[in-house]
């Protein structure tokens, strides 16, 4: 399923002695073998997901069974055929939300980094502490007062309040900042200066390139982050055209005796992974290129 | 153009500063609308009775601090050690694991192969609900379930020992799965900073004869410092703030004995009765013990990095 | 935003006015026969009621709330007025243009009940076609709602009459009583009785007989029924799966509701159940699970590799789940149910030491409706009318509220292969009339959890009792603040 990315050249360092080589391939033997432990960890559940929707309700509840049943296409096509669960549009929901927070979130608290990272203004300080306090507050009970807010603002069963709060994403802000203090130098930015070009131009063009690796690391939290929400997403949405997919899924598992089926539950939890190891695979090529480059130029 | 030119400096203090404050505004903007608003009713609430008994409201009546003494009447300080060992019981092989393998990755005379294979493969858990990801643990690990078996057959527990009725089985469950969803995020992040390290450091190093070891400890723990900082901040408060994994996982109970129940189950508890006066008094307790914690780790962090990080002191310089 | 609500509902307002007159003077459907010759049986205060709600326009837009689609596939099925369900089955057009409008809302982390209440608080500000006019409710929160103003009396508010109900299950509107007024504030399609299904070919090695009637009468008090689980242990077996599976018969007959003002009280048939769960566990009598339909060890002891002897099922439990567990090789493998295939056709039913009922959903008419005319036809056709019900029971499986029609089932000569030939919805019929919810309570959902869950840590051994019975006192206190005082048993 996965593609090995960077076929690094193998080549040897060629001014080493043997008893090095020697060392560094024994010390390879266990960093692979660690690896392939932690590999199996992380893909086993993938593999139990995927099996658990092959098989139907029953033999799902009897616990897990390792090898492949038959249910699968049965599984599937009663997934399709259930009108109230809208997989298509539950899909399309969900990207539309997690893809626009992904953006807002890594777009504008590059900004907010950057804004306290290159300039010198008198609530800098309290600026960023305030944005490290914020991002301590639990939201649990917050997001009661939130919903109350956005039903006065008419904004009930709609997919704005759901992206358009990650413009203020405080965790991606501190990591931008921290990023930024490791990563860049104010030299290039005075050097663009005396070039000509205005600040919002070198943000765009110097700043957020140096950023590439942050901004696509932190793309992949906040889609995965926003993708799985279930919470705010259920406490804001009734119309079954506006519901995402964690919605979905909790909605098939709390069906009435005669339609329980855990088989259709494990099947769109399924589909519901498949669109996010796409996007994450797309963007961790980007970030292993992105990294590499980001560490030539500094 | 004109005035500019006269007193160069001074307006083009001005000028930058007010670039400051544009480029900070859309955040505080935001934060204000989304934010804010809903927090400030949270702290507001906490000093009243509020509550809905069935569907009838009761309150609000401003009771002063009681909600907040009648808190610490409960196991408040249970919970919040509860929540801190579970995060330090996963937290501890997370960051030694992760540190690990991002020193791996980045070490090219170690030179492994396959990377990006095993890049990609170890933050995948983290793709999975954690919902879907309690289910599977517990089919796993529940009593007579599979992987209780396998343990039992290679005789690392006993027949007699039930996961989820132990203390220690199920908080190291949780821990167990905060750290698979999460170690791979860490990998990454500590990559990407110890990526941005200037590779001439490293070769200047390998020049002066340093082994692995050393330019590890000498040149990249001292560099990748802030993003260390984040890594153990966020960590932190994921971990304060745990709830989904154990809350499916023993079904919102903390069980056995409410040994694990954390912090914001014990305010979700209080969130079924829409009990806004006690769950903003915890919310409270608990936003301001993590923003102690973390201004501690932040500060001791900024302070000790501004002697050997580079980075640190070309800020300072532009800080003036 | 608000403006071009108004105007769209404006003219959906006018296009149905068109519809009407249009189908005003054609269909006439069979419920709405029965409601026009049933009206005026009523009592004069009903009628009356009833008279002045359809003196006023009905509203074009029927919204039901609930959880799952349970209510809306019987709905669509059976309501005799349907005349188009909508592709993605979000409305349902009856025959006098109305729209019925659905909202599902799962209830994970209560979020069905919630999203209710809110909703519910903003009802008299919504507008008309946004007003809820029907919502579903559980057994265990239904006084929640029924005695609130928020539900309509069936009767004098909605003109169900005597005659109506006179065939429903009586326990099914004590569940649904207003504790204040006494007025029935719900009704229901299902009775879900509740019996104890038992292996045949264990009870022919420990009780010599797998006759359901000489088997009840070895286990119809809850003294033979442990005298029982000792002999089923001798045999190598185990009485019960969890420790839950016989807490609800105890928790249906307390003698007293389980608040009474601001004090729990417990009642002694609950710690009746705590005794025997700890002997149990102790003696090794159960296989110590914990829950039920979330633990797989559950699941497998009802499978043909189980060793345990029976479980305590209602209606839906026995040909759905039971039956769907006990194959060995499932139905969609290619495997048939039949004998022979697993334990099909091994098991049997009776009726156990007390009656009890799990389960059913009921349908509530919610205050400020403006659809009073169509929610009395709604819960006439799909709750009082025996042919309705009866169809659904033979198409489905589900066992309906209506005595006269499950009489008439249970009097055929219906056999059930997977029960080994018995009739056992003869069974279901007797039992479901002996089952009393009186003391049933607005608090029985969160009290009935918070218990099992507290008392689940002393029957692993990991607490003492003492320790369960501070923590049960501790959760429920949290989860009700107006609780203050829980009563113990002496």
């Amino acid at each position: 399923m996965v593609n090995d990315t960077s076929k690094i050249s193998s080549a040897q360092p060629i001014s080493k002695k043997e008893y090095n080589k020697r060392k560094f391939s024994l010390a390879r033997l266990g960093c692979y073998i660690v690896l392939a432990i932690l590999c199996f960890l992380c893909l086993f559940f993938f593999y139990m997901l995927l099996i658990n929707s092959t098989h139907n309700n029953f033999q799902i509840q009897q616990g897990f069974l390792p090898l492949p049943g038959a249910s699968f296409m049965t599984n599937f096509n009663n997934l399709l055929l259930n009108a109230n669960i809208p997989v298509l549009s539950g899909i399309c929901n969900s990207l539309i939300v997690s893809a626009c927070s992904a953006v807002l979130a890594i777009y504008f608290s590059a900004m907010c980094a950057y804004g306290i990272f290159a300039y010198d203004f008198k609530f800098k300080k309290v600026a960023f502490t305030l944005i490290l306090l914020i991002m301590t507050m639990p939201t649990q009970i917050s997001a009661v007062g939130f919903v109350t807010e956005m039903q006065k603002i008419g904004l009930m069963n709609s997919l704005i309040p759901l992206f358009l709060p990650s413009i203020a994403a405080p965790v991606v802000v501190f990591f931008m900042k921290q990023y930024l203090d490791s990563n860049m130098q104010m030299e290039i930015v005075e050097a663009a200066r005396i070039d000509g070009s205005g600040e919002f131009h070198t943000f765009n063009s110097i700043v957020i390139p140096i950023l590439k690796p942050a901004l696509a690391v932190q793309a992949i939290f906040t889609f995965v982050t926003a993708w799985n929400n279930y919470f705010v997403p259920a406490l804001l949405i009734n119309s079954a055209k506006k519901k995402t997919l964690p919605i979905l899924i909790a909605q098939l598992r709390s069906a009435d005796f005669l339609r329980f089926d855990m088989g259709q539950v494990y099947m769109l939890i399924t589909i519901a992974i498949v669109p996010v190891i796409i996007i994450y695979l797309i963007l961790s090529k980007y970030i292993v290129r992105g990294v590499a480059l980001g560490g030539v130029k500094g | 153009m004109k005035t500019q030119n006269q007193t160069v400096r001074n307006t083009k203090r001005i000028r930058y500063t007010k670039w400051g404050y544009l480029f900070i505004a859309p955040f505080f903007l935001v934060f204000l609308i989304f934010q804010f608003i809903p927090l400030c009713s949270t702290i507001y609430y906490s000093f009243f009775k509020y509550f809905r008994s069935g569907l009838k409201i009761v309150g609000p009546i401003f009771i002063g601090f009681e909600n907040y003494i009648s808190l610490f009447s409960t196991d408040l300080p249970k919970y919040f050690g509860n929540t801190v060992i579970i995060w330090l019981i996963g937290f501890v092989p997370q960051i030694v694991i992760s540190l690990l393998l991002a020193a791996w990755f980045t070490n090219t005379r170690l030179n492994l192969r396959c990377q990006g294979f095993f890049k990609t493969i170890i933050y995948m858990p983290n793709l999975i609900m954690a919902a879907a990801f309690s289910m599977l643990f517990y089919t796993l690990f529940t009593d007579n379930g599979p992987a209780k078996n396998i343990l039992v057959s290679m005789g690392i527990v006993s027949s007699q020992f039930n996961f989820l009725a132990s203390v220690s089985g199920t908080r190291g469950l949780i821990a167990f799965m905060n750290f698979l969803m999460w170690f791979g995020n860490t990998t990454i992040l500590l990559m990407a900073a110890i990526m941005g390290i200037d590779p001439s450091l490293y070769e200047a190093a390998e020049i002066d004869g340093a082994s692995s070891n050393q330019s590890f400890w000498m040149i990249t723990m001292p560099l990748i410092r802030p993003i260390m900082a984040y890594v153990l901040i966020t960590s932190m408060i994921g971990g304060l703030q745990m709830f989904d994994v154990p809350q499916i996982l023993t079904n919102g109970v903390g069980n056995p004995d409410r040994t694990t129940m954390t912090m914001i189950m014990f305010v979700n508890n209080h969130m079924y009765s829409k009990n806004y006066g006690m769950a903003g008094a915890i919310s409270n307790v608990l936003f301001i013990l993590c923003a102690i914690l973390s201004l501690i780790v932040y500060n001791s962090f900024t302070k000790k990095s501004s002697f050997d990080s580079p980075a640190q002191k070309r800020r300072g310089k532009v800080n003036g | 935003m608000k403006k071009a609500r108004r105007i769209t509902s404006m003219v959906m307002a006018l296009a149905m006015m068109t519809g009407i007159m249009a189908t005003a003077t054609g269909c006439q459907s069979n419920a709405n026969q029965s409601a026009a010759s049933s009206a005026p049986a009523s009592s004069q205060e009903a009628s009356s009621e009833a008279a002045s709600s359809q003196a006023e326009p009905e509203g074009k837009v029927l919204n039901i709330w609930c959880w799952n689609d349970e209510f809306q596939s019987r709905f669509n099925a059976y309501y005799p007025d349907v005349k188009e369900v909508a592709k993605d089955k979000s409305t349902t057009t009856l025959n006098d243009g109305t729209i019925v409008k659905w909202t599902i809302n799962p209830n994970e982390n209560n979020n069905y009940q919630n999203k209710l209440d809110a909703a519910l608080q903003n009802q008299e500000s919504a507008a008309a076609d946004d007003k809820i006019d029907i919502f579903l409710v559980e057994a265990d929160y239904a006084l929640k709602y029924c005695n609130s103003d928020y539900t309509l009396d069936i009767k004098k508010d909605i003109g169900l009459t005597d005659s109506d109900l006179a065939d429903q299950y009586k326990y099914t509107q004590d569940l649904v009583t207003d504790k204040s007024t006494g007025a029935i504030k719900a009704t229901s399609w299902q009775a879900t009785p509740g019996v104890y299904a038992y292996r045949r070919s264990f009870a022919k090695q420990v009780l010599g007989t797998d006759d359901p009637e000489k088997v009840q009468e070895q286990l119809s008090s809850w003294d033979k029924f442990d005298q029982v689980a000792e002999k089923v242990k001798k045999a190598g077996l185990l009485m019960l799966s969890s420790y839950e599976d016989d807490y609800r018969v105890f928790a249906n007959n307390i003698s007293q509701p389980w608040v009474d003002g601001t004090t729990v009280t417990v009642d002694p048939n609950v710690m009746r159940w705590v005794d025997q769960q700890k002997t149990f566990t102790q003696k090794g009598y159960t296989h110590k699970v914990r829950g039920q339909f979330t633990d797989p060890a559950w699941t497998a002891d009802q499978g043909p590799k189980s060793k345990v002897f029976g479980f305590f099922y209602s209606t839906w439990g026995i040909n759905f789940t039971l039956l769907g567990n006990s194959l060995a090789k499932p139905t969609s493998e290619g495997g048939k149910e039949e004998v022979g295939n697993g334990i099909y056709g091994d098991w049997a039913v009776c009726q156990g030491p007390q009656s009890y009922y799990w389960g059913g959903s009921w349908i509530c008419g919610c205050k400020g409706s403006d659809n009073i005319g169509t929610i009395k036809k709604v819960m006439q056709a799909l709750t009082c009318n025996k042919e309705i019900m009866k169809k659904i029971t033979i198409d489905t499986q589900d066992y309906t509220n209506n005595k006269s029609a499950m009489n008439e089932i249970a009097n055929s000569d219906y056999k059930s292969a997977f029960l080994g030939g018995q009739n056992h919805i003869k069974l279901f019929a007797d039992v479901a009339d002996k089952i009393d919810m009186k003391n049933c309570g607005p608090y029985d959902q969160g009290c009935t959890e918070k218990f099992t869950q507290a008392m689940n840590d002393y029957f692993d051994g990991s607490i003492d009792l003492a320790k369960a019975k501070a923590n049960f006192e501790k959760a429920i206190k949290e989860t009700y603040p107006e609780l203050t005082e829980v009563k113990w048993p002496s």
